[in-house]
């Protein structure tokens, strides 16, 4: 079904973009600071350029959310996968947060934990998977 | 919610796929509502029982029906 839904296709192609666009700032930020070590608002600003396709993603999968309005019940799954990768990361977040705080964690910056929401969409599809082999977990 | 669909459909001849392009949803969402995994809104249920040309009661089974057949 997602193959053929455009909203789907679309969301692919954005993803795939920003990814590549990710990759490529990155390196480019790393040799800009490598090389130039810039300082104030050059700094800030080349810093904050790799979390741009991030912020991306989290609006290409917000346009997702809203492309599939005539199809409630994928939508429906969409948003169960987003509330589980939600409570996921910011579990961990808090978790790590305390360990961190009381000295028994290392530090850990903070871009991590959107790694961890996107990893938690791979939980929120399995959860999906098992709610709706029970019947659909409503 | 319990409902007549696959009979409804199958009376017509058309598949999962084709009741899904009908509506314009997804085979997915056709055979969840089908199974009775998940239960339309109530802008979805109009437009399927319209789409057969019934009403909502005549496509689906009132839980409440079906609780008190139990009893």
């Amino acid at each position: 079904m997602k193959g053929n839904n455009p909203a789907f296709r679309r969301y692919t192609w954005s993803v795939m973009l920003l990814m590549t666009a990710y990759v490529l700032v990155l390196i480019g930020v790393n040799l800009y600071f490598d090389n130039s070590a810039p300082t104030g608002a050059a700094a800030y600003a080349a810093a904050i350029l790799p979390a741009l396709p991030i912020v991306g993603v989290f609006i290409v999968i917000g346009r997702l959310l809203v492309d599939l309005r005539s199809d409630e019940y994928v939508r429906m799954l969409l948003v169960r996968q987003t509330l589980v990768a939600t409570a996921f990361a910011l579990t961990v977040a808090t978790v790590w947060g305390f360990l961190e705080g009381f000295d028994l964690a290392p530090h850990l910056e903070a871009y991590w934990f959107a790694v961890l929401w996107f990893g938690g969409l791979g939980v929120g599809g399995c959860a999906n998977a098992f709610l709706e082999s029970r019947g659909g977990g409503e | 919610m319990n409902n007549h669909l696959r009979v409804l459909r199958a009376e017509r001849g058309w598949s999962q796929a084709d009741l899904a392009e009908r509506l314009e949803v997804s085979r997915q969402s056709v055979n969840a509502i089908e199974t009775g995994k998940y239960d339309p809104s109530l802008p979805l249920a109009f437009r399927i029982a319209e789409l057969f040309g019934l009403s909502i009661e005549e496509v689906f089974v009132s839980p409440a029906h079906q609780s008190s057949r139990a009893i």
